[in-house]
């Protein structure tokens, strides 16, 4: 059959250079291994021609597969099964890249990105490196392409197209038709929790983080194969310092954006999606502070060795754990179920680089030099390594939790589980204290470690150094802690005095981490701020830690039964009776009645439709009030919003009122949908004159005044129009005054009430008309239930600003030591950090607001 | 390094896989019938709303209960009260999985996690009803 209106060139030519940059990149990796392996230099130069000429080619078809997707996106071609699966015509243009790297073959070429942008860096700076490095760094490319190939090889299909076609991807009676697609109005468009700021600038700094740990471990394999076990180590060193530094900033960028869009009111969840990319970060900073040790002193090669061949297979092994279903029902993030096929081709990338990398450490691991003599313990390198072990543990500790649901897939694992738990193993009651109760012994540790390793110096620290230095920042840090346990105190009594006191010992060894750190530039480094990166990652670390200590255990549910006393609860019947400290935290807002919430007081006052189809806001005007002189001294308005998708899926989005030193961010818990069903009260009509009076069964109406063509807050007529409004005062049980004003508009012989609504008395009012002698007729109207309502919860976080900065400054830190180590020329080493400093500093604050 | 930091390595990581084993206790996956032998453990539980039966919600009265009736493949029945507000479609989930503690003619439950039908745009019987709504 023909069909009528299909645009097929572009989805044939994205598809032609897929498989170019599949066999380009296969080429170039086998070209670059034989380049290592070639004995004489003509015929090592001729390979690495041919790989790079191959990389290069690549790098080309993967920019021209990147533009037709977003091209078939940005024009509507939902002939196109990407296109009609994350596109619609209501994204905005900035929408559209997101909604690229929604989608699992999106996602993909975006870490082919970034692997080419690393790996054109390094054939200009690799030097002798290039080879085994760019062989490994393109066989990863090769797998990556892999994934979105779309072809069929036996009767098997090897990885999914972008350009697919919906009409062969799927079936349906309208593909029987030629002109199928003019029945397909719109696409199915991106998930409204993913149009938010951070879904587009994060991915892209993700998975650069991601792309950047195939470098550590590209030189580790090549130290291995070449033999040269220790010489690589200067060169990879400005590598894993941009690792660490891209990789922590995509996480963290990920951790706002769930705390803009996501309604569990916080950054960070221990969800396994968070987990699984924290994990490689961990040991990719553990395996950074072993390295600084061998270039120092010679010792812990091995352990560097171990650590980054292990960084990258975390990767892998967090990308087979997110894209793969294996997660199931353990986490919030709603990832996709994937084929078996495109889990075989995961699971195939992981086991080639984690067999073929340990296989090569064991063959190896005697080979590399070591020292095998104790070190003191008066010396840096003993106190780094204990840290990198700590960190290094804490990540396994991370991930064999985060792994439960891959237990209980295992044969025989998992029969085991069921014989000793009977059943599948899930998370306990309060899984992120499972996760905090270790993270906070770790954070004490570490925090001590950040502190004073630093005072003592490689190989020996001279008597009396340490002491002398350490002891100002021991003495400040401690008069601080103490100064805020009272002024500010931790209040975090959940799981009682001993979790406090743990608490209370980790905000002390963050804040004593970022003092120490900073005296170290000012006192022993004199500020030289070039060689300062390190202490500079250090204190933006322990600041973000101090950040996430207070916010998390100084937050408050303020729309919670405990802070606002359980005074609303009209009536209702609970059955089956209520703990008393199981509190309420949801509150409901009656349309225009203040209500109580902790120090606030809140009004719904409107509601408004947003941009998009089904979107509603909802306005609350929060206001502080000075009891004692009465004076308002705080105000705002928060709009969260309430999104029916096309799906019919609703998704609530909070809004959050930003402070330096607190947010108060709120969301709606449960909405009214518009279908309600029909309201049975009628229209009661009185006839009276003006100053009489009607009552209702709560209270009396006093008619005040006619009014012709009013022109005030409620209407703006002028003298062309003919309308009427009529002035009420509507008084209560509790002789609480309310103004109604419903009018009456004449326009082109057709006659309109203008109704007016009292929410919080249920009432309706509407302006009949006038009688023939000369009285006024108003209807009241009184409803038997609630006319509109809206659920919220609302949470204050304290001083969570500081973990923004804190990962920001860790991040310069990061770029500081980079550059440093690097040893650039003097105007790229200045390029570079303004570049990159500015760049944060834009995406961090300016180009949200 | 040798000895000592092996000793070190080895000490930390009993520490903490003591702590592990002492501070996890894991909860399962069950099936009614099964909580029910289990009263008062904390489990999951994988079900269907029972729609035939009313779902009790009243925010404008309490806005943090929820009752309803839940039904697992095996036929299990029984009551769930869930101290919360109610999630958005939890009439057209299709499977909820539930958090929390069977008591003894009710299950109290602590989180709610909605399996709705057309949340997983990968699944091909999703994307033929999508498009067979245009």
């Amino acid at each position: 059959m023909k069909f009528v209106g299909e645009h097929l060139l572009p989805g044939q030519i994205g598809h032609l250079f897929v498989i170019v940059a599949f066999i380009a990149s296969l080429i170039s990796s086998i070209s670059y291994f034989s380049a290592v392996y070639s004995i004489d230099e003509t015929s090592r130069l001729q390979w690495k021609k041919i790989a790079r000429f191959s990389f290069f080619t690549q790098i080309a078809a993967v920019i021209i597969v990147f533009s037709i997707i977003y091209y078939i996106c940005a024009n509507h071609f939902y002939e196109y099964m990407y296109a009609y699966k994350h596109a619609s015509k209501e994204l905005e243009p900035k929408f559209l890249l997101a909604c690229i790297w929604e989608g699992q073959e999106g996602s993909f070429l975006l870490w082919t990105i970034c692997n080419s942008i690393l790996g054109a860096i390094f054939i200009f700076r690799g030097k002798e490196w290039e080879s085994p490095v760019m062989g490994v760094v393109t066989l990863s490319q090769f797998f990556l392409f892999m994934m979105v190939l779309g072809i069929y090889f036996f009767g098997v299909r090897i990885g999914s197209s972008p350009f697919a076609l919906t009409r062969n991807e799927i079936s349906a009676p309208i593909f029987s038709q030629p002109n199928y697609l003019s029945f397909i109005s719109d696409g199915m468009g991106l998930n409204v929790l993913l149009r938010n700021y951070w879904m587009v600038v994060h991915p892209p700094v993700l998975f650069l983080g991601f792309a950047s740990t195939t470098i550590p471990f590209a030189f580790a394999i090549s130290g291995m194969l070449t033999r040269k076990y220790g010489d690589w180590i200067p060169k990879a060193l400005p590598w894993i310092l941009f690792s660490a530094c891209a990789l922590g900033t995509g996480i963290m960028m990920g951790g706002k954006w769930a705390y803009e869009s996501l309604s569990f009111g916080g950054y960070w969840a221990w969800d396994p999606v968070e987990n699984s990319s924290l994990v490689p970060w961990l040991i990719m900073v553990a395996g950074l502070h072993t390295l600084l040790i061998y270039k120092a002193t010679g010792r812990s090669l091995r352990a560097t060795y171990f650590f980054l061949l292990l960084a990258f297979c975390f990767v892998l092994y967090s990308t087979f754990l997110t894209r793969t279903g294996i997660l199931g029902d353990t986490s919030v993030h709603a990832f996709t179920e994937a084929g078996t096929a495109i889990s075989v081709m995961i699971k195939s990338f992981l086991f080639t680089f984690l067999l073929g990398g340990m296989f090569l450490f064991a063959k190896h691991y005697k080979k590399i030099p070591a020292i095998h003599t104790e070190e003191p313990t008066q010396t840096r390198e003993f106190w780094m390594f204990i840290g990198s072990l700590v960190i290094f543990l804490a990540a396994i500790f991370i991930i064999s939790i985060t792994s439960i649901p891959v237990y209980n897939r295992i044969p025989g694992i998992k029969d085991l589980i069921i014989k000793i738990h009977g059943g599948a193993l899930a998370m306990p009651e309060d899984p992120e204290f499972v996760y905090n109760k270790v993270m906070v012994l770790v954070a004490i540790v570490i925090g001590l470690l950040t502190a004073i390793t630093q005072y003592f110096k490689f190989k020996s620290t001279p008597k009396g150094f340490f002491i002398k230095k350490i002891a100002t920042p021991t003495l400040i840090s401690a008069l601080i802690t103490i100064c805020l346990a009272f002024i500010y105190p931790l209040e975090y009594n959940k799981f009682g005095l001993g979790f406090l006191g743990a608490i209370y010992l980790a905000f002390f060894s963050t804040i004593y981490a970022f003092v120490a750190n900073l005296w170290y530039i000012f006192s022993v480094q004199k500020a030289n701020w070039k060689k300062a990166g390190g202490s500079i990652a250090h204190a933006g670390f322990a600041l973000m830690l101090i950040g996430m200590i207070i916010s998390s255990s100084n937050k408050k549910v303020i729309s919670s039964s405990l802070v606002n006393g359980i005074t609303f609860n009209m009536g209702a019947k609970d059955p089956n009776g209520r703990n008393a400290d199981d509190p309420q935290e949801n509150l409901t807002l009656i349309r225009q009645v203040p209500t109580k919430m902790a120090d606030y007081e809140v009004t719904y006052t409107n509601d408004s439709a947003g941009n998009e189809n089904g979107r509603k806001y909802y306005h609350l005007w929060f206001e502080k009030k000075d009891k004692q002189r009465n004076k308002i001294k705080e105000k705002f308005m928060l709009q969260p919003d309430v999104y029916l998708m096309k799906d019919n899926n609703m998704s609530s989005n909070p809004d959050t009122r930003n402070y330096l030193t607190r947010d108060i961010f709120t969301y709606v818990s449960f909405a009214l949908k518009e279908q309600q069903d029909k309201d049975t009260a009628a229209f009661r009509e009185s006839i009276i004159n003006i100053g009489d009076t009607i009552f209702y069964s709560n209270g009396y109406l006093i008619l005040n005044s006619i009014l012709k063509n009013p022109n005030n807050g409620k209407y703006h007529f002028t003298s062309n129009d003919v309308a009427l409004s009529a002035d009420l005062t509507v008084v209560g049980k509790d002789s609480i005054k309310y103004a109604a004003m419903p009018a009456l508009e004449v326009d082109n012989d057709h006659l309109h009430h203008l109704d007016d609504t009292i929410y919080a008395k249920n009432l309706y009012v509407r302006f009949n008309g006038i009688s023939e002698d000369q009285k006024i007729k108003i209807g009241v109207k009184e409803s038997d239930r609630l006319i509109d309502f809206v659920t919220v919860k609302t949470y204050v976080f304290p001083y969570i600003n500081l973990v923004w900065l804190g990962i920001v400054i860790m991040c310069i830190g990061f770029i500081v030591s980079m550059i440093h180590r690097a040893k650039m020329s003097r105007m790229l080493s200045a390029l570079i950090f303004a570049v990159i400093c500015l760049g944060i500093g834009y995406m961090f604050l300016l180009a949200n607001n | 390094m040798k000895t000592r930091s092996i000793i070190i390595l080895v000490g930390i990581a009993v520490i903490i896989g003591a702590l592990l084993a002492y501070s996890v206790d894991f909860s399962t996956y069950d099936t009614i019938e099964s909580a029910k032998k289990k009263e008062g453990k904390f489990v999951h539980l994988i079900a269907k709303v029972d729609l035939s039966k009313p779902i009790e919600y009243n925010p404008e009265k309490d806005p943090n209960y929820l009752a309803f009736h839940a039904i697992d493949s095996l036929g299990g029945k029984t009551l769930v009260v869930y101290r919360n507000s109610k999630p958005t479609d939890l009439e057209r989930s299709e499977r909820v999985v539930m958090k929390g503690t069977m008591r003894d003619n009710y299950f109290e439950c602590k989180d709610i996690l909605l399996k709705c039908p057309s949340k997983y745009k990968d699944d091909k019987q999703n994307l033929e009803r999508s498009i067979n709504q245009q």
